[in-house]
């Protein structure tokens, strides 16, 4: 089909108008550019939003105390709903669903009065009682140490899990494992050093929190028993949501909340946040598709124009082809691989060029920006959007390719 | 080789139709060198343009070789352009882009002759029209005789059994007039049946048979003394 010849008169107009070519050329090669890099951002966005979600137990989520604001069983609305380790208990034995229970309790806070002291350096930092369980539900990389473990809580050891943010500013180079410091006047141990998973603010955010264990500090600042509320893992297989739910009926019935009291309980899982995330950038890509076709379908249409303008000219030469043998098809066959081998090319050096900024792009970026990583676009889709361009290219060979097989020979060679 | 039988055809210019051809009877034999005369407009063109399978008539036969010649598909049309005739036009209607070479091979590669086997014989016939060492110039690089002897060698390279041309020196001055006549004599002498449209009796008169057209009908048809065929 594509013969030397034809190679040779798809040459030879090209040549012959360079300009017209290349202007038409650029329409195409922009259209595919553009959807590329669209595409190549889409996804860079994609991973730049659902890292963050990648540091989260899949299928996780938070139950918190409020007030209430129904009476029931006879108590006025208004009253604070607070948790103790009971709950936790009851939690962990008739929560059916639940993988994993991690009771949290915030001392002090970022931003707060300096609370935290190593030698002669203070600084305020967000302290957190915890368990061994909440390291399983925001992962963390524990750069230097260990995280908190079972033994610190069942015994209460006076030890401390520190962020990369902490260790920075209290110990500046001094290496913190086995450093002692002190938390609202009570020495901790440092046993880990952490850094975050996530990304921007949520990774300084991270990176300034200070994790001991829930039973240290519930006896060292005088919080006996007292639980701030509860993290979360749903067994493999089961919905959060379920999981969340389970909680709150029982926490509602152990706190005599009325069953409808709804804002009594503070909530929030990963999972409903995550649906919502890929549905937003499912709608992302299909608007990315739809404005990329369309870039590709004015880029095609232009080919189309082009090649009508290059039949009308070529009117003369296609009547005396026509008159030394040349049938109509060989005529349609010539214009449309005219415009194949137009779009083609152009769509290639559009391909080629599309993943290559996009690769520069994932280059510069790296892991510096927030809600930004890892643009790319796949080799399938890549593939597929060359494949729709240049049927696109034979679609628009056929409307000029059929007006060049109309010629009359006779009336092409008279004009 | 070509017999025509009351021939009729007629332009449709809106309302108006205008009848050119107005019943011609024809035949000429395979071998023959024959020129169509007549005042402008007389329907000459119109005529070899029929014979061409360029054009369609609405009333009469054509035969040519034996075969009718009557509402072809663009496809046979194409086949008996291919192989049984070959143009030369006035205004030469060679490629721009190609050159001498090219243009000549051309009708070989509708015929799908291979690309060496065809340019071989492409020269061949650049030789044999004269100008073997003009074969890779462009035809703006040619002066006009040398373009028609393109033109001729191309229509010749299909070895087909009619030539056709419509006013062939009628943009060349008088003496590549007689060069390029000499070669279509040439050209009958090989045995190839010759049909040339001309206004000019100078041409007229180096074939061997003459018919004179005249409001859409043969007004006479001579024999040339003198003229061999
Ligand atoms: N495509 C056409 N449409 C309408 N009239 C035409 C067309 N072609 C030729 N004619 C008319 O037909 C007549 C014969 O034309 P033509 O065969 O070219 O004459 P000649 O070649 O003898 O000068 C002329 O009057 C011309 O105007
Ligand atoms: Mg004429």
């Amino acid at each position: 089909m594509f013969d030397y010849d034809k190679w040779q008169e798809i040459w030879a107009t090209i040549r012959k108008n360079k300009l017209r070519t290349v202007l038409t050329m650029f329409g195409v090669f922009w259209g595919l550019f553009l959807m590329l890099l669209l595409l190549g951002s889409g996804e860079g966005l994609r991973n730049g939003v659902t890292k963050d979600f990648g540091a989260w137990a899949t299928s996780s989520g938070f139950v918190w105390g409020r007030r209430t604001t129904m009476p029931y069983q006879g108590l006025r609305p208004g009253r604070p709903i607070r948790f103790d380790m009971n709950d936790v208990t009851a939690l962990e034995n008739e929560v059916d669903g639940l993988h994993h229970l991690a009771p949290r309790l915030q001392l002090g806070g970022f931003g707060g009065s300096n609370n935290v002291v190593y030698r002669e350096k203070t600084a305020a930092f967000s302290i957190y009682g915890d368990t061994d369980a909440f390291h399983k539900l925001l992962l963390v990389n524990f750069d230097k140490g260990r995280g908190l473990n079972p033994l610190d809580v069942a015994e209460r050891r006076k030890v401390a899990v520190i962020g990369s943010e902490v260790q920075r500013v209290l110990f500046q180079g001094v290496d913190p494992i086995g450093e002692y410091i002190r938390i609202n006047g009570v020495f901790f141990k440092v046993v880990g050093v952490f850094s975050s998973k996530r990304s921007g603010r949520n990774a300084s955010r991270d990176v300034q929190m200070i994790h001991v264990p829930l039973t240290t500090a519930q006896q060292a600042f005088n919080r006996i028993n007292q639980v701030g509320w509860f993290g979360f893992i749903a067994k493999p297989g089961v919905s959060a949501m379920t999981v969340e739910n389970d909680m709150m009926a029982l926490l509602r019935q152990r706190k005599r909340v009325h069953p409808d009291d709804i804002s009594a309980l503070g909530h929030e899982n990963l999972e409903e946040e995550f649906n919502k995330m890929l549905g937003l950038f499912n709608g992302i890509r299909w608007f990315v598709w739809f404005v990329g076709l369309g870039t590709l379908a004015a880029g095609v249409i232009g080919v189309s124009n082009i090649m009508l303008i290059v039949v009308r000219e070529r009117t003369r030469e296609i009547g005396i082809r026509r008159a030394i043998g040349a049938t109509p098809f060989s005529i349609v066959s010539l214009i449309m691989q005219e415009a194949v081998v137009i779009t083609a090319f152009a769509g290639y050096i559009g391909l080629l060029l599309g993943i290559g900024v996009v690769e520069l792009l994932n280059l510069a970026i790296g892991d510096g920006a927030a809600m930004f990583l890892r643009p790319s676009v796949d080799l399938p889709t890549a593939i597929a959007s060359f494949l729709i361009l240049v049927i696109g290219g034979c679609c628009a060979g056929l409307i000029p390719a059929q007006r060049a097989a109309s010629i009359k020979p006779i009336e092409a060679i008279q004009s | 080789m070509i017999h025509i039988n009351q021939i009729r055809k007629s332009y449709q210019m809106g309302s108006l139709s205008l009848e050119v051809l107005k019943g011609i009877d024809l035949n000429i034999e395979e071998g023959e060198l024959v020129s169509i005369m007549g005042p402008s407009g007389s329907g000459k063109s119109t005529l070899l343009n029929i014979l061409g399978i360029l054009d369609q008539y609405q009333e009469g036969e054509y035969h040519l070789a034996g075969t009718l010649m009557k509402s072809l598909s663009e496809r046979k049309a194409a086949y008996y352009r291919n192989h049984y005739l070959g143009f030369v036009f006035q205004s030469f209607h060679l490629l721009e882009f190609k050159n001498a070479l090219e243009n000549v091979a051309l009708p070989l590669y509708y015929q799908k002759v291979s690309r060496r086997k065809r340019n071989r014989k492409a020269r061949e016939l650049l030789e044999r029209v004269g100008l073997g060492d003009r074969a890779e110039h462009m035809p703006n690089e040619l002066s006009g005789g040398q373009k028609q002897r393109v033109a001729i060698a191309r229509a010749l390279i299909s070895d087909p059994k009619v030539i056709l041309a419509d006013e062939p020196t009628g943009a060349l001055d008088s003496q590549t007039s007689d060069q390029v006549m000499d070669l279509f004599k040439e050209v009958n002498a090989s045995g190839k049946t010759v049909v040339i449209v001309t206004h000019e009796a100078e041409v007229a008169e180096k074939t061997s048979r003459t018919i004179h057209l005249r409001d859409g009908v043969v007004q006479n048809d001579t024999h040339n003394a003198g003229v061999a065929s």
